[in-house]
């Protein structure tokens, strides 16, 4: 077992694609740096926070892109945003096999604020149109930091995410609902409730995620491989009966968990027995005891 | 600006927009044709409910009146902040009715947002910003969170943010900032009516708003380097 948690995303790119076969575009040699950090006297990055490039999967070309959490956690900003659409479009250009978005971010980049926003808007037009070009997007999410605010939209946006238990997928994080509503509300510092709410368990559990595994690069890499010819076996696209399955399911989630405060609530009411053992079970065991109860994830 | 005063503004051929619980819906007549209208008041906040009514609103029209232009009128606080939306997820639901209104744009329709009082982050990206073109009055406020959250999230101290949210194009709230960064197609000054057909009859399905931001000179940065990433050409400042 090899930690994808632990990694980087220099590290992580090597350990997902074929090994030697990633060519980084725009890497950081070209030196180019967000504009907006020096007025905050806060440090650059010669890649702003974000590999992108194109590799081999499995001998297959496959777009991709890591986002570095030790760098402003793998925030958004102007450059990071334009160096993910630049790369989601140039995966249409080449008609690339799949997307790979390695995603690891809180989000809008707040030390850029309204060039954040724009740009995280613009990835998650990009992913759609790379899906209208039948590209399959697949997400990854098992990094430190988790995936929040607007890239815990795009993530959604994609065919497939594929989540570890440590990895987390929410849109507003526990301390500014916490800053907003008071620690009643949520309690930032408790970290069980903190992972019963946005781990990969609970996500997996209400269909937010499609597939999860132990906290491995080996089993991160497989489960790609396998998602994109899962996808590519039908279609990458958004279609209208898909989307109305999606609407059905988060319509019966809101009515199935009417008055429930808990995460472990939520479980007992899908039906999985003895839930309150949910966080403390292997992946693997998990996955055999969730299955059945899952609620039907949309693609 | 309330949103009946606006609609009178916006339709004076009519409208049968109704609101319920912070929720609009309904269609109008701009220009001889039938255009369908979702949106939000009073800034509220967009939890899950708001966000599925708004996508189911959008799959009707889809699926009831192919090729239909839709208006979706932006007035939110941003994203509601609970742990119950976020225990259900509500990147997702936000996720869906981003998906849903980029369904309806691949299938004709025209899709315009227009900001007529605030827009925050989370209840703006999956609604205004990713309309095919999105418009704002001139007294509306656009920001990414406020300013006590992202004081501590970002250590920057608040009062440094508050002089920066003044007047700095990357941190202030008017509209003149999000149009020069091309986040914005326009700012409508007057005659609201006459600039929605304008805008309907302009409505492109792609996204051009990194090279209206280098044009306007608001985001010089993001049409080189993803120009740059695409066709492996270098960097050139403007």
């Amino acid at each position: 077992m090899s930690s994808y948690l632990e990694l980087t995303a220099r590290q992580r790119i090597p350990a997902i694609f074929d090994p030697g076969s990633f060519e980084e575009l725009l890497p950081p040699s070209a030196r180019v740096v967000s504009p907006h950090l020096a007025q905050l006297d806060a440090p650059v990055s010669f890649d702003d926070g974000v590999v992108v490039g194109r590799g081999l999967l499995d001998g297959r070309v496959v777009f991709g892109a890591a986002q570095e959490g030790g760098f402003m956690g793998g925030a958004v900003g102007e450059v990071h945003g334009a160096k993910l659409v630049g790369m989601l479009r140039r995966a249409i250009d080449e008609r690339a096999h799949a997307v790979l978005l390695l995603l690891e971010s809180g989000g809008v980049r707040l030390h850029e604020a309204n060039a954040g926003l724009i740009a995280v808007s613009e990835v998650m037009r990009a992913m759609l149109d790379a899906r209208a070009a039948d590209i399959p997007v697949v997400a990854l999410v098992g990094g430190a930091n988790g995936c929040f605010g607007g890239m815990g939209i795009s993530a959604r946006c994609a065919n497939t995410v594929i989540m570890s238990e440590e990895g987390r997928l929410a849109m507003s994080g526990p301390e500014v609902i916490e800053t907003a509503n008071g620690v009643e509300e949520f309690d930032s510092r408790d970290r069980a409730l903190v992972w019963r709410t946005t781990g990969g368990k609970h996500r997996y559990l209400l269909g937010d995620c499609q597939v999860l595994v132990p906290d491995d690069t080996a089993a991160f890499r497989a489960a790609a491989v396998q998602a994109i010819a899962d996808i590519r076996a039908g279609s990458a696209s958004l279609t209208l009966e898909g989307l109305l399955d999606e609407q059905a399911m988060l319509a019966r989630r809101l009515l199935d968990t009417a008055g429930l405060a808990d995460p472990v609530d939520v479980w007992r009411q899908l039906g999985v027995p003895d839930p309150g053992a949910v966080p403390m079970l292997e992946a693997d065991a998990f996955m055999q005891l969730a299955a059945p109860y899952r609620a039907g994830g949309q693609r | 600006m309330n949103w009946q005063t606006l609609a009178t503004q916006l339709f004076p051929g009519g409208h049968d927009i109704v609101e319920r619980d912070n929720f609009l819906s309904g269609s109008a007549q701009v220009d001889g044709q039938t255009v369908a209208v979702i949106g939000t008041t009073e800034h509220v906040p967009i939890g899950i409910e708001i966000a599925l009514a708004q996508a189911q609103a959008i799959l009707e029209t889809v699926q009831a009146h192919p090729g239909r232009p839709i208006l979706i009128l932006v007035d939110t606080q941003g994203q509601r902040l609970r742990h119950r939306d976020e225990m259900l997820g509500i990147n997702s639901y936000m996720a869906h009715l981003g998906k849903c209104v980029d369904l309806a744009r691949r299938r004709g329709h025209a899709v315009i947002g227009l900001v007529y009082d605030q827009a925050l982050s989370g209840g703006f990206i999956t609604s205004g910003l990713i309309a095919s073109a999105c418009y704002a009055l001139p007294q509306a406020t656009i920001r990414v969170m406020g300013l006590p959250a992202m004081a501590r999230i970002t250590k920057v101290p608040e009062e440094r943010l508050t002089e920066l949210a003044r007047d700095n194009p990357v941190f202030a709230p008017g509209p003149e900032n999000y149009l020069r960064m091309g986040g914005l197609h326009g700012i409508w000054a007057d005659d609201l009516a006459a600039r929605l057909v304008e805008a309907l009859a302009s409505c492109a399905m792609e996204d051009g708003r990194m090279a209206l931001g280098l044009e306007r000179g608001g985001r010089l940065l993001a049409q080189p380097v993803a120009e740059a990433v695409r066709t492996g050409g270098h960097v050139r400042p403007a």
